[in-house]
């Protein structure tokens, strides 16, 4: 098996002239990772180039395009960043015609910790690594096996440790709303700890990553209290692949299934009352 | 040439010391992520620490000392700011004696801005009321 990290520097190197930056992962003080965009102007920086563990790249990739709109950038990305990206596109918060994606296979043993049902990338045209087969996720699937009584006790013996530090939506790649329903006090009530039963913050956000979500487990990373958020957003990506056939990610033309677009034209109107 | 970037560096809100990212984009603070593999803070971080980087170049941030004057508070220069703080702490001190004062420092200061400040409660104020935001 080829060495990925000199791989993945070499490919770098390779597209650094022809763009204004690539967005990965660098190592800093006491061996600790973070995003950065690395430019030919410092491509010295390369050196420092990481791998593992892996953070948030997409959601800095919006960032960083939507102060230069004109840029163009690449990214490294692992499938689950991919879909990310791809899925930003769809809700229109980058424009895919900018980005490069390298795509970065994932080991068999980043597929176990992540529990990824799907670690191969599928849309980079550069690609580092070794495409690995996905693993199951015993968490998911143990909770399955549990009656109602038994999810429900399951959960709510999880969200009373929940301190809302709103790290599992600052986190999202897919969390970018103006306007925000876990900010509104209707929804969920500031300073209100511990959660109330039913805990409308961890299902307000279940309901809006509904066909959104990428199954990059950052949420459940960055959870302070160890809440297996993973968990119900891969059930209910279950669903909508059932109901929906819709897999994000998978299918750069297909629109989701919650975006309705009209075409052009005259419509009628219902009659009903406003 | 766009610059973005992360600096690794400690909560600035409590005591706990958790480690974040600043992220900074073209010399702008843009955003935090939890620093992953840091060993106080393992990833995670509080509602705080996701917001540490929303005062520094927040609007309502004081960038010049304030006084009283007829009620409403008038921006000043450091030097009659600091100059009526000396008089009015002498003033207490004199009239009430050192424990009349204390010092309430800040998480968001550093180590030895701390020190000072304890030191200067100490030395030459002559109180031990010294507390700090952090210590809730």
């Amino acid at each position: 098996m080829s060495d990925r990290l000199p791989d993945l520097r070499r490919a770098i190197e390779k597209l650094l002239p022809e763009v204004d930056g690539v967005l990965a992962l660098k190592t800093g003080p006491g061996g600790i990772l973070a995003p950065h965009l690395f430019v030919k102007e410092r491509a010295a920086e390369l050196e420092a180039l990481a791998l593992w563990p892996k953070e948030p790249l997409p959601d800095l990739l919006k960032k960083i395009l939507k102060a230069h709109p004109t840029a163009k950038l690449a990214i490294v990305c692992r499938r689950c960043e991919e879909r990310g990206v791809v899925e930003m596109a769809k809700h229109a918060q980058l424009d895919l015609a900018h980005v490069t994606l390298i795509g970065l296979q994932c080991t068999h043993d980043e597929a176990l910790f992540c529990r990824c049902a799907k670690p191969a990338t599928i849309h980079a045209k550069i690609v580092v690594g070794t495409p690995v087969e996905g693993v199951p996720d015993s968490v998911t699937d143990d909770f399955v096996k549990m009656d109602q009584a038994g999810r429900l006790a399951f959960w709510k013996e999880h969200f009373l440790h929940c301190i809302k530090c709103y790290g599992c939506r600052n986190v999202c790649p897919q969390c970018f709303c103006n306007v925000c329903a876990l900010e509104d006090e209707t929804w969920v009530e500031t300073g209100r700890l511990p959660m109330p039963v039913p805990p409308m913050y961890h299902l307000v956000r279940a309901m809006h990553m509904t066909a959104k979500c990428v199954a990059c487990r950052e949420c459940e990373e960055t959870c302070p209290a160890g809440i297996p958020l993973a968990i119900h957003f891969r059930l209910i990506a279950r669903d909508v692949e059932e109901m929906f056939k819709y897999e994000t990610g998978a299918v750069i033309e297909q629109s989701p299934p919650q975006l309705l677009v009209l075409e052009e034209g005259e419509y009628e109107r219902t009659g009903l009352p406003h | 040439m766009i610059d973005s970037t992360s600096v690794l560096t400690t909560c600035p809100y409590c005591g706990t010391g958790c480690g974040l990212h600043l992220q900074v984009l073209d010399g702008r603070l843009v955003g935090v992520l939890p620093a992953k593999g840091h060993p106080i803070s393992e990833g995670g971080l509080c509602i705080k620490g996701w917001n540490a980087h929303e005062f520094v170049g927040h609007a309502d941030r004081l960038r010049k000392p304030l006084i009283r004057k007829g009620g409403k508070l008038v921006e000043a220069e450091w030097d009659e700011a600091l100059t009526l703080v000396a008089k009015k702490l002498g003033a207490i001190k004199s009239e009430s004696g050192p424990d009349a004062i204390g010092v309430l420092s800040s998480a968001k200061c550093t180590n030895e801005e701390n020190y000072v400040l304890q030191k200067f409660a100490r030395a030459v104020v002559g109180t031990n009321n010294v507390d700090h935001c952090a210590r809730l």
